[in-house]
């Protein structure tokens, strides 16, 4: 039982970084039908911004929250630029272009950072400092849980309720739900949908970069390269859950983070890569929208 | 008859190129322009699925595993008694070796369509990129176990498969991928497909079977992955599943979008062209994929119908724009 407990905890941990990232694929799908796969290189991005924050402040010689927070925002506030360029240079002149399109240059930005960043970070693996000094918590029942792990539950809940909010409770969390309602019908109504999509885009970006921050502060190897497979399977978390659907997202990315540690508990870790695919097909093939998601019906 | 002429034309054609190719190239070009071939059969069949049918399926590089793996071990453990045998008979080497070669692509190639078939069958419930994202990850799924089943060598990679393919039984290859696709798209079949990918409800509505269809484009496309894989193995005589990763998916999509969607010859440029441009861009090899990446997005904004759109290059075609700039 202990042990299913402690398996419990390390699930729900990898699952809400996978949440962070899941909800920028779904944010970015929701409002512009396109699969972003060059999302999961902004998270690689968003862990090497932290490595650079990092070792500019010297925050490994004197670990403190304060530096650990300033080392996120900066992180996070990397990768919202890099987000509105990719939008903006990449995007943006594809959009009215097919779907299809739209995808291969979303392929062509991944490549782009996946091998820029081999380019100018080094194909090796660098160590990411420890801005926060580990320490291990018992929980009873001889389940532990250390304190980068508290803080990568909290600072995901943190951004996600201040994504819920955001969407939920401002102007421009309501232009954002008109704009994936209809971008022509939002556009009549004065809302400037470019300006939208860009916003989308930031704030999906920002969200990577923190899960990039936080997934470094646990597994401190971090390479260009590292963004491939965690970025699919948060839009395998994304489609689980719902695609276009925010609540879908984060029940998703909690699900297979979940499956996945599971699998590596009490199967084999060899297997890790392919549960969550296979948990995908069985989803859909019996709700085809995913778990939260809507079936819509095709129009002539 | 003028089939038959057709056929026996082709072959000699092929093994004239042989035998020219491999005197006059090093084996580095040689090589290239075997993946060339190999990138063709992938590139047209994959077109089968996308391009004609408008399904979206990002796991091609899963039915080219099932090929080159479930072809490889034929020939491990069949084909190889069988040509040894033939070879006893006093037959030369390549001559014993071609019906073991052609019963290996055969059983990769129906493996895959196996595979095809059971993957086209969600196509009945999934639409758009739901179906993509299945496709996806039945190509991640087939990597994983073949790193894990150990008889086929798991992650290590499978050595010593017999190195019966050449430039010919590639342009075999490609001859049939061309022949199948080329009557496909000139039969009321090949109008069916079109007409699913033009608009899949309006298809319904006049009466074509759009599931069988689908599922049809599936099997035929994911058969010629295989083939493309069983080649592939014969060629380099060694697989590992890293040859297989969804990298591998994503470069045959360029290629596929990059010609155009639908248009088979441009499959065809499209995968000369993008199997060249990494050779090419070797000199500045650091840049390499960084330009390779650059040039794809660019491309993408410019022409985002890709280089043929729907148009073919065919020899009336060709002599209609000689005649017209003949006139002017």
């Amino acid at each position: 039982m202990s042990e299913f407990l402690q398996q419990l905890v390390n699930g729900v941990t990898w699952g809400s970084v996978y949440a962070l990232i899941a909800l920028g694929y779904t944010m970015v799908y929701g409002i512009l039908r396109l699969i972003n796969f060059a999302h999961g290189d902004v998270y690689m991005l968003g862990a090497f911004f932290g490595l650079y924050a990092a070792r500019w402040m010297g925050a490994a010689r004197d670990p403190n929250i304060a530096q650990a927070l300033a080392v996120l925002a900066i992180a996070m506030a990397g990768c919202g630029v890099v987000g509105y360029v990719i939008e903006r240079f990449a995007y943006k002149p594809v959009r009215r272009s097919s779907r299809l399109a739209a995808l291969i240059t979303a392929i062509g930005v991944s490549l782009l950072l996946e091998n820029g960043g081999i380019l100018l970070f080094g194909a090796d693996p660098k160590f990411f400092p420890q801005i926060i000094a580990p320490k291990n918590l018992a929980l009873g029942g001889g389940v532990t849980i250390s304190n980068q792990q508290i803080i990568i539950l909290v600072v995901s809940l943190g951004l996600m309720l201040g994504l819920r909010f955001i969407v939920l409770n401002t102007r421009v969390g309501k232009a954002m739900r008109a704009v994936s309602h209809s971008h022509t019908a939002a556009a009549l109504m004065g809302i400037s949908v470019d300006r939208i999509i860009s916003f989308t885009f930031v704030l999906g970006s920002v969200l990577a970069a923190a899960a990039g921050v936080l997934v470094a502060l646990q597994n401190p190897k971090i390479e260009p390269l590292m963004g491939i497979m965690p970025g699919l399977k948060a839009f395998v978390a994304a489609v689980l859950g719902g695609i276009g659907n925010i609540p879908g997202a984060v029940l998703g990315g909690l699900v297979m983070g979940i499956a996945e540690v599971m699998v590596v508990g009490y199967l084999s870790p060899t297997y890790r890569d392919a549960i969550a695919f296979v948990l995908l097909i069985v989803i859909l093939l019996v709700r085809p929208a995913g778990i939260l998601g809507k079936a819509t019906a095709e129009k002539v | 008859m003028k089939q038959a002429a057709w056929l026996i034309g082709v072959l000699a054609l092929l093994l004239v190129a042989d035998l020219a190719l491999r005197r006059v190239l090093s084996p580095y070009l040689l090589q290239i322009v075997v993946l060339c071939g190999i990138n063709v059969v992938l590139a047209v069949s994959l077109n089968l699925i996308n391009g004609f049918t408008g399904q979206f399926s990002i796991g091609h590089a899963g039915f080219m595993a099932l090929g080159a793996y479930g072809s490889a071990m034929f020939s491990l453990h069949l084909g190889a008694g069988w040509v040894s045998k033939l070879q006893g008979l006093g037959l030369p080497q390549p001559i014993a070796a071609a019906p073991a070669l052609l019963m290996a692509l055969l059983v990769g190639g129906l493996l895959a369509a196996l595979a095809g078939y059971l993957v086209g069958l969600p196509s009945l419930r999934l639409r758009g990129d739901y179906l993509a994202i299945v496709t996806l990850g039945f190509g991640e799924i087939i990597r994983v176990l073949i790193l894990n089943i150990d008889v086929i060598g798991g992650a290590r990679g499978l050595p010593g498969i017999p190195g019966w393919a050449n430039v010919f039984w590639v342009g075999v290859g490609v001859a049939a991928v061309l022949a199948v696709a080329r009557n496909l798209a000139h039969s009321s079949h090949g109008r069916a497909l079109f007409a699913i990918r033009d608009d899949e409800v309006a298809a319904e509505a006049l009466g074509v079977d759009t599931t069988s269809y689908k599922v049809l484009a599936f099997v035929i496309g994911a058969f010629f992955a295989g083939v493309a894989g069983g080649l592939f193995a014969h060629f380099l005589s060694y697989l590992n599943p890293n040859s297989f990763t969804f990298i591998k998916s994503i470069e045959v999509i360029a290629m596929v979008v990059l010609g155009g969607m639908g248009s088979i010859s441009g499959s065809v440029l499209a995968a000369i062209v993008l199997t060249l441009l990494p050779e090419l861009l070797r000199p500045v090899k650091e840049y390499r994929m960084v330009i390779y990446s650059l040039m794809l997005i660019v491309l993408m904004i410019t022409r985002p119908q890709g280089l043929l759109g729907t148009r073919e290059i065919t020899l009336s075609w060709l002599r209609r724009r000689r005649a017209v700039r003949e006139a002017a």
